[in-house]
């Protein structure tokens, strides 16, 4: 007899098909202390109310609810929009919403993880995966400059939820609908699986030696002008080791962020889904690309070569040699004279800065397609070719990093390893204010 | 004892002097009666000075828990930093209690009054009368009679609100009272803090009882020695009690005593006896909430706090519910069982699905579907249940199925063996 029993008796047991099943703090607790078998007689009715739709992404089963009101303090303390509360009394108490209310806060996906039990589901996860097939990563969210660390849940190496990872100093314990949601695309099935050159007028597959070969020459014999258009969503390696290609040479970079409605956690301070859409846009500034995008635009059409890193939508005309890097190709880049397959997010290891200059790692959660390898590699070992490279190859992510700490000054002090899972900020990047 | 039955020469009148007297509602007839004297006296005196005063009377709160009330008024902040508050418990909602009621039909300027001088000892502003939703009487003698003492100015910067419960017993326990008057569910608080660290708004604040506060003019007025003085047994336990007395006795009602006052006189003399023909069986003697009394526990209980608890039960708000020979105790306990599953705040396990859960087991005994290892499954869940817990809600269902059980077992068993007729009970 204790809590536990007396938890169950109303608890439908439905372990089987319950989606909490394998993370479910109840079923853990009852593994370890619970009694085998329960004393509530079978012919006692267990309490019954149906399924409810509570908001965009949340089920409510109140037959599985233990009436911890975790949900309801949610909501009220942290989230400020009180729209859930315990409705009746005793034993027939469950958790009401509203008459006029939806659980439909941009942060409400937090009572699905805050719940210890299968009662509150999430609808994008519903019969997804079981816990126990699930791999765990920990990852930086891309849904905005904030940096919410993260977990990738991936099954059979497809992405299959998002849950947020504490960090006391980032994001709590929570992480945002948007974030929450922006994983689909990390699923990609039309990606770019080998390096492609242009011969005799059309690109053709080949190998990474006789694309690099190929791309140096292009660097090393373009002489003008180089522009470089980024995007703030790539790991700060790789925009330093694209920095570094054009070391000596006429430069300008720029990127551009897609900005949206900014949704703050108004019980969390300086917690929010930030307007700011992109995870690195403070990284690719301290590397000294510029927020001017228009000027790097109408640069690129005098410039002898034109990266692009990443950019789907580029809208580039250039006289020049347009080299693309990227996850998938889009129409524009056809005409490109060279393209790199690279690795997203879920697929290489590497770092963000976040809007408030802390530089946080992501990890590999799920191989990448193909050929495809990470960015950072890609540029650094363009940068080996031309012969350029103080120090050889580099061949982790750590070592990418180490040597952008080396040399960037405003990563001086910094190593891959001390900024372990929880980050550290950026020794000269001052806060910005909120 | 005025209403609604003649006085009895053992009762002590202090309380209910004027009960059943119309004239008394009135704040004219109120002050004819030498009301509203004490409070102009008090509001000229040190806060200090009034709470000392009652402290030496030995008063003790007549909610339930006799906690001394001069001793919890002097844990407020000596220096006022913040609001302070004073809340009335007036949700008398404790089964078989119906003692404030009267207070509040009959004198209702006698609580107010009261209120007033122990905001003025607590360095209270704002006083906060929380009246029982099904009390409809009591509520519209007291908004008239908080309308016409107001009017007169007595109550100085004091400011008086009612405020009316929804009907919900938990709400008589102090921390949902509070959350209550804020507008919240009326869940009860985990203490500490303590009201007087922390109470409504999260003020430093004082609750009591009805009938504690309705004595306080008459204690300044007399003197801490008078009352102290009212006492037929343990010093502990000063001045007079309105017990309220139901079920099978003869004249039912709210009867005054001085504290010590034998169980026996109250339920043979002043009650007159038990109904032609029967004989007593057994006595809750503070409200539904503390253990049951078997007979010869009853005829030999003194009535004040150490005098009960001697006899294991509690003096609690002094509802008095009487049980004859023709009792199915079975029943009793499960009705009991009943009211406290159906008023749980739903907050701790134990009490949320423990009141559920003894209540079906009783059902189950009473259909004649008890096994005997049911016996043991409810003492196991009492235990589980007492002392566990935010409240003492469950506590006080567990009470009564204890000592149901280890008193009237054969019952029971009568009902487990098949030798009983089942009672089916929807």
């Amino acid at each position: 007899m204790g809590v536990l029993e007396l938890l169950l008796i109303n608890h439908p047991l439905d372990c089987p098909i319950c989606d909490q099943a394998g993370e479910c703090e109840l079923q853990d607790f009852t593994f370890q202390e619970g009694r085998p078998a329960t004393r509530y007689s079978p012919d006692y009715a267990k309490r019954f109310n149906p399924v409810e739709d509570f908001g965009p992404d949340v089920l409510y089963v109140p037959n599985r609810c233990i009436l911890c009101t975790r949900c309801v303090r949610f909501m009220e303390d942290v989230a400020k929009e009180p729209v859930l509360n315990v409705s009746e009394r005793g034993d027939r108490a469950y958790i009401g919403i509203h008459s006029e209310g939806r659980l439909d806060h941009p942060w409400a996906g937090n009572v699905v993880d805050l719940c210890p039990v299968g009662s509150l589901l999430s609808k994008d996860f519903l019969h997804k995966a079981r816990a126990w097939e699930l791999d765990k990563a920990a990852s930086i969210c891309t849904g905005c400059s904030q940096g919410c660390n993260i977990t990738l849940d991936t099954r059979e190496n497809v992405v299959v939820r998002v849950r947020p990872r504490p960090n006391l100093e980032v994001n709590r314990y929570f992480v945002c609908d948007h974030g929450r949601m922006n994983y689909r695309w990390m699923n990609r099935g039309d990606r770019i699986e080998a390096p492609l050159v242009r011969r005799d007028g059309d690109l053709h597959a080949t190998d990474w030696d006789e694309a690099f070969a190929f791309v140096a020459s292009l660097v090393r014999g373009a002489g003008g002008k180089a522009v470089a258009l980024v995007s703030p969503r790539a790991s700060t390696e790789a925009l330093f080791f694209a920095r570094e290609l054009f070391r000596g040479q006429e430069w300008s970079g720029a990127f551009q962020v897609v900005m949206g409605e900014e949704a703050p956690l108004a019980g969390v301070p300086n917690l929010a889904l930030r307007a700011e859409r992109a995870p690195n846009a403070r990284g690719a500034e301290l590397l000294g690309y510029s927020r001017d995008y228009a000027a790097a635009l109408a640069a690129a059409e005098t410039a002898a070569v034109v990266l692009v890193l990443d950019e789907p939508d580029i809208a580039v005309n250039t006289a020049g040699a347009l080299i693309y890097v990227g996850t998938v190709l889009p129409e524009r880049a056809r005409d490109a004279r060279a393209v790199l397959p690279i690795a997203n997010v879920a697929e290489e290891e590497g770092t963000f800065v976040n809007r408030d200059g802390r530089a946080q790692r992501y990890f590999q959660a799920k191989s990448a397609p193909g050929m495809a390898r990470p960015a950072w590699w890609v540029f650094s070992e363009l940068v080996a070719t031309l012969g350029e490279q103080a120090g050889g190859h580099v061949a982790t992510a750590a070592e990418a990093f180490d040597r952008l700490a080396a040399s960037v000054e405003a990563f001086h002090g910094l190593s891959y390893t001390r900024l372990g899972f929880a980050g550290a900020p950026v020794p000269t990047a001052p806060a910005v204010p909120a | 004892m005025g209403y609604p039955h003649k006085p009895h020469p053992k009762e002590t009148l202090i309380l209910s002097k004027h009960f059943g007297e119309a004239d008394a509602r009135t704040y004219k007839g109120w002050v004819k009666r030498g009301g509203y004297e004490m409070l102009a006296q008090a509001l000229t005196m040190e806060p200090a000075r009034v709470t000392d005063i009652v402290k030496e009377s030995g008063l003790r709160g007549r909610g339930g828990a006799g906690f001394p009330t001069g001793l919890k008024w002097s844990f407020m902040p000596k220096e006022k930093k913040k609001p302070h508050y004073l809340c009335v418990n007036a949700d008398e909602s404790e089964p078989g209690t119906f003692k404030d009621r009267e207070i509040m039909r009959w004198t209702p300027h006698a609580l107010l009054e009261g209120a007033a001088i122990a905001a003025h000892a607590i360095q209270a502003d704002v006083v906060y009368i929380y009246i029982r939703g099904e009390f409809t009487e009591p509520w519209t003698v007291m908004e008239r009679a908080l309308a016409e003492a107001s009017a007169a100015g007595v109550f100085g910067a004091i400011k008086i609100h009612l405020h009316r419960g929804a009907g919900a017993y938990i709400c008589g326990e102090e921390t949902a009272l509070m959350n209550s008057i804020e507008g919240k569910r009326g869940n009860p608080r985990i203490k500490p803090p303590f009201p007087a660290a922390a109470g409504v708004f999260g003020m430093p604040t004082t609750i009591n009882n009805v009938e504690t506060l309705a004595v306080v003019p008459l204690i300044l007025k007399k003197g801490a020695a008078w009352y102290k003085g009212m006492s037929l047994s343990s010093p502990k336990s000063t001045g007079t009690k309105l017990f309220s007395v139901c079920g099978h006795v003869q004249k039912p009602g709210n009867y005054e005593v001085t504290m010590g006052f034998p169980l026996k006189d109250l339920l043979y003399d002043l009650c007159g006896g038990i109904l032609p023909g029967r004989t007593l069986k057994a006595c809750i003697p503070g409200g539904s909430s503390v253990p049951i009394l078997n007979r010869e526990e009853t005829e030999s209980c003194l009535l004040d706090y150490e005098g009960v608890v001697e006899k294991g039960s509690m003096l609690g708000s002094g509802g008095v519910i009487v049980f004859d020979d023709s009792t199915d105790m079975v029943y009793q306990i499960m009705r009991l069982a009943r009211f406290y599953a159906h008023e749980s705040c739903a907050q701790c396990t134990q009490c949320r699905e423990g009141t559920a859960w003894t209540t079906k087991i009783l059902e189950r005994i009473l259909a004649g579907q008890g096994k005997t290892a049911d016996l043991d499954l409810l003492l196991d869940l009492a235990e589980n249940m007492t002392g566990k817990t935010i409240c003492v809600l469950s506590d006080s269902c567990a009470a009564p199925v204890v000592s149901g059980i280890k008193k009237f077992k054969k019952e029971f068993e009568d009902y487990i063996a098949g030798r009983r007729k089942p009672v089916m009970v929807a």
